[in-house]
């Protein structure tokens, strides 16, 4: 994309192993994130790709290797402290409650930010009032960003797939996240649902400035909206750079699309 | 009130009227972030006169045009107001048309300077910048995504009144104002014409104003009236309801948070006067068909048992007609505390005094069921060149099949061939800077000639028939009124379009476009698994529930001596819809025969062959201009006519 500039190593994995049992995931994977940036993972089903995420955010443990996060070795987070510090992920099969109303879900995005107590916040006392009309604000101002207004009061159970799959996201950013870990939002999305959640991640990006990390594995998706690109594998890396480069490596042609015989 | 303000008889003259006598009063309201956020008049004027100050810092001045693209925002009316005031003449376009659309109108009234509401409107105004040397300055409302914008034709919408800030504080607006002559033109609408290239309607503020007068005089609107502006400003109609009107009575329009939000942006203002061409009260009847058929066994009977009960008595009663019993008025009273108040409410009509519906010949069902159940729909008569009101239905005398009588100062007459001609204070000047059209339409003795074919009954009230050049006659020499079989067709909710041939014909037949929402889920309740519009538009059973839709209109025309040849012989579903993005449809979804007769030629003459199906390839134009090609077989089925 043009005018992106991008900045410093936010995020950086090196020599990350993990197995399962006798089943490798992932074998001394190295790459870093810059702020700012566009970032995704692709691979063919099984690379290691939502691995990966997890590891990042603290949901597995890598058997070996460091992760850096902001400049400190965060090799052990918790998934709790990765949100504290600023990870926010969706998921590829959707963690949102169905019961409640697209509002309701993406205010409890907004939950690790609250800092009235609970006795405040159900008498609806003072600093429990104020501090939940700053938090509707800012969910508002996600809800108008994702184009979701219409269904503010609904159900999230009754929405279309992609509409939930924005409705994560917009969980996700409630969070205000540095780095915003996507896992396949592009899934069981037709072309035009696709074009829109390019545009939104795309968006994001642009005007809060967020990090993302995006694993996919709809290729022309990610070249088109990625700064740069790593390809992951049966657990390996075997491309790391922008679209263009990755496009033309020759291991990424015969791993991901297939090789000519 | 209409003599008290002999004086105020341009735009600018009415905005500083109202600033001053009902300052205090809103005058305009937005929903943003979830909030209703008011401007008094007074502050639009305080906006305006910013406004106006910065425009006029950037070279506008009288005579000038200012595109003004976007979808209902406030900032773009008071863009509206500030072009007028300074004595220009705002030129609205439609916010769904593609770039290359907004090229003929921009060139056509010479436009430096637009107004647009974001980034989708710019990037359009922007890809066509070279087909538009004129176009110096574009600024816009809402900033999100131009970050890393560079033209140099930009400027913010604060730019913009930042600018006029020091000429604001003078009385160079109170002057500008004064020079503005009621025979001044107010604004330029380009129509979407069904044929050529669009025209601009040159209206003056006195045509406007006289014409949106005599009907706020007729309707007894004041102040206090509630309107949601929710329609393209491009559209006479949008603007005569929403700008024109509120202008001259000082009432207060809502602008809709989003195109997606309208209906419950309705609910929430329950607008008193309300106006919706066809397709929107059409789609509004599909959604509560749809929510009853999903209801339990209970909602449904009363509905289904009020319902009947309104369509016997409701329009009568609102007609204030006699002749019913006081056990069907009880019931009638019952229902509408059980579901015709309820209904109502859903619909976000509740409060809703007088609403309109023209734009296209409506359905007598779909107007009756409005009706029906206590809401004062009225169907008027007019087009851009007339400033919208020619006839409107009056209170009490209101019959399904006529625009009824005409308004106030309009005269109508029909001419020998049939066609409607029209002469109102309301009437346009011209086409702009085309002569020949205007020679075309509007005669030497002022008469405006419509292209409606139409005749006035015994009651004075018009009736109109067909366009009048569409109206044609089967090969034996039967009468055959497309319009009239594809509003009979589209009351259908499972039908959304209909296309009708038979002129020079051996018989009719139809082309369908499916509404997918409704037959959507319809195949839902049937557990029929389809993947989208296509595959749905190409299924047997859908087959089979559009024939028994044309079996009930042909029914109906075989009561009608005079219609019953035009019964529809053979039918085909269209695998694409329709679009305007296709040139198939105008901006206001009015079908363009001519151009779909021609793109769908091969269709045509299968169904005019034995042929039981035919290969067909159409092609599609997206949003953004690109063309793609969509290839599928259309089986053609007859239908029984004896």
């Amino acid at each position: 994309m043009t005018g992106r500039s991008t900045g410093a190593p936010i995020l950086a994995v090196e020599d990350i192993s993990l197995a399962f049992g006798g089943l490798r995931a992932l074998a001394q994977v190295s790459f870093d994130v810059r702020e700012h940036e566009v970032r995704a993972i692709i691979g063919p089903n099984g690379a290691g790709k939502s691995s990966m995420l997890n590891v990042i955010n603290g949901v597995y443990r890598p058997q070996a290797g460091a992760v850096t996060y902001l400049g400190r070795r965060r090799d052990h987070m918790e998934p709790y402290e990765a949100a504290r510090l600023g990870i926010a992920r969706t998921f590829q099969g959707l963690a949102l409650f169905k019961g409640m109303t697209v509002l309701e879900n993406i205010m409890t995005g907004r939950a690790l930010l609250m800092r009235s107590g609970m006795l405040a916040q159900a008498l609806w006392l003072g600093p429990g009032e104020r501090e939940e009309i700053a938090h509707r604000q800012r969910v508002e101002q996600i809800i108008d960003f994702l184009e979701i207004q219409a269904h503010r009061r609904t159900p999230v159970g009754r929405l279309p797939y992609g509409l939930q799959k924005r409705v994560d996201l917009g969980r996700a950013l409630a969070m205000e996240p540095k780095l915003l870990l996507l896992d396949e939002p592009m899934a069981g999305m037709n072309v035009e649902e696709k074009q829109d959640m390019c545009r939104f991640v795309l968006d994001v990006n642009d005007e809060y400035g967020t990090t993302i990390v995006l694993i996919e594995h709809d290729m022309s998706v990610v070249m088109d909206i990625s700064d740069r690109v790593v390809v992951l594998d049966y657990g390996l890396k075997i491309a790391d750079g922008t679209p263009d480069e990755v496009r033309n490596d020759p291991r990424v042609i015969e791993a991901y699309l297939g090789v000519k015989h | 009130m209409a003599t008290a303000n002999a004086e105020l008889d341009t735009f600018p003259r009415l905005l500083l009227h109202h600033a001053s006598v009902r300052g205090d009063r809103p005058a305009i309201r937005e929903k943003d972030l979830g909030i209703w956020h008011t401007w008094t008049w007074r502050q639009v004027f305080a906006e305006v006169r910013t406004l106006a100050g910065g425009l006029a810092e950037l070279g506008f001045g009288r005579g000038d045009h200012l595109g003004i693209v976007g979808a209902n925002r406030p900032r773009l009316y008071f863009a509206m107001m500030a072009a007028q005031a300074l004595g220009g003449i705002p030129v609205p376009l439609y916010q769904d048309a593609v770039a290359a659309e907004m090229v003929f109108p921009l060139d056509n009234a010479e436009v430096r300077v637009a107004v647009v509401e974001d980034q989708e409107q710019l990037d359009k105004l922007l890809s066509i910048l070279d087909s538009c040397p004129r176009l110096e300055h574009i600024v816009y409302d809402d900033p999100r995504g131009l970050r890393h914008y560079t033209a140099p034709q930009l400027m913010s919408f604060e730019r913009l009144q930042e600018l006029g800030r020091e000429r604001a504080a003078t009385r160079h607006l109170e002057d500008e104002i004064e020079r503005c002559l009621p025979t001044d033109t107010a604004a330029l609408f380009y129509t979407s014409g069904t044929t050529g290239d669009p025209k601009g309607v040159v209206l003056t503020h006195q045509a406007l104003i006289r014409a949106g007068r005599a009907d706020i005089d007729m309707e007894r609107l004041t102040d206090a009236e509630e309107v949601l502006a929710y329609l393209p400003p491009a559209w006479i109609g949008q603007n005569m309801f929403s700008y024109v009107q509120a202008m001259i009575a000082g009432y207060c329009v809502s602008c809709p948070e989003s195109a997606d939000t309208v209906m419950l942006d309705m609910r929430e203002i329950g607008p008193t006067y309300f106006f919706a061409p066809p397709a929107v009260l059409e789609g509004m009847l599909t959604r509560v068909v749809i929510r009853m058929a999903d209801a339990g066994w209970v909602k449904r009977r009363l509905f289904d048992g009020f319902m009947a009960l309104a369509r016997r008595v409701g329009a009568r009663l609102l007609a204030g007609a006699g002749g019913i019993g006081w056990g069907e008025r009880l019931l009638y009273a019952l229902g509408d505390l059980l579901v015709y108040g309820p209904l109502r409410n859903a619909l976000g009509m509740s409060r809703v005094r007088v609403a309109y519906t023209a734009g296209e010949a409506i359905g007598p069902d779909l107007f009756v069921f409005y009706r029906s159940i206590g809401i004062n729909l009225k169907q008027l008569y007019g087009s851009t060149e007339t400033s919208v009101f020619v006839c409107v239905q009056r209170d009490g005398q209101v019959k399904p099949d006529t625009a009824g009588p005409p308004v106030d100062g309009v005269e109508v007459k029909i001419a020998d061939n049939g066609e409607v001609l029209v002469r109102s204070p309301g009437l346009f000047v011209e086409y702009f800077k085309n002569p020949a059209a205007t020679a075309e339409v509007k005669d030497a003795e002022g008469w405006f000639h419509t292209g409606d074919a139409g005749f006035i009954d015994d009651a004075g009230h018009l009736r109109i028939i067909d366009r009048a050049r569409d109206v044609g006659r089967l090969a034996d020499g039967t009468l055959f009124a497309p319009k009239y079989l594809e509003n009979k067709l589209k009351f259908f909710p499972y039908i959304k379009e209909a296309v009708t041939f038979g002129d020079g014909r051996p018989y009719v037949a139809a082309m369908v476009n499916i509404d997918v929402a409704a037959v959507g889920d319809w195949a839902e309740r049937r557990n029929l698994p389809y993947s989208g519009y296509t595959d749905l538009a190409a299924k047997e059973a859908v087959y089979e529930l559009v024939r028994d839709c044309i079996d009930k209109v042909n029914r109906d025309l075989a009561a009608d001596a005079k219609l019953a040849g035009a019964r529809i012989a053979r039918f085909v579903v269209l695998t694409k819809e329709l679009d305007a993005d296709d040139g198939e449809l105008t901006r206001s979804r009015k079908v363009r025969r001519r151009i779909i007769a021609a793109k769908y030629q091969k269709i045509i003459d299968a169904v005019y062959s034995s042929q039981d199906s035919v290969e067909f390839e159409a092609q599609v134009r997206f949003e953004d201009g690109r063309t793609g090609r969509a290839r599928a077989d259309v089986r053609i089925w007859e239908v029984r006519r004896e």
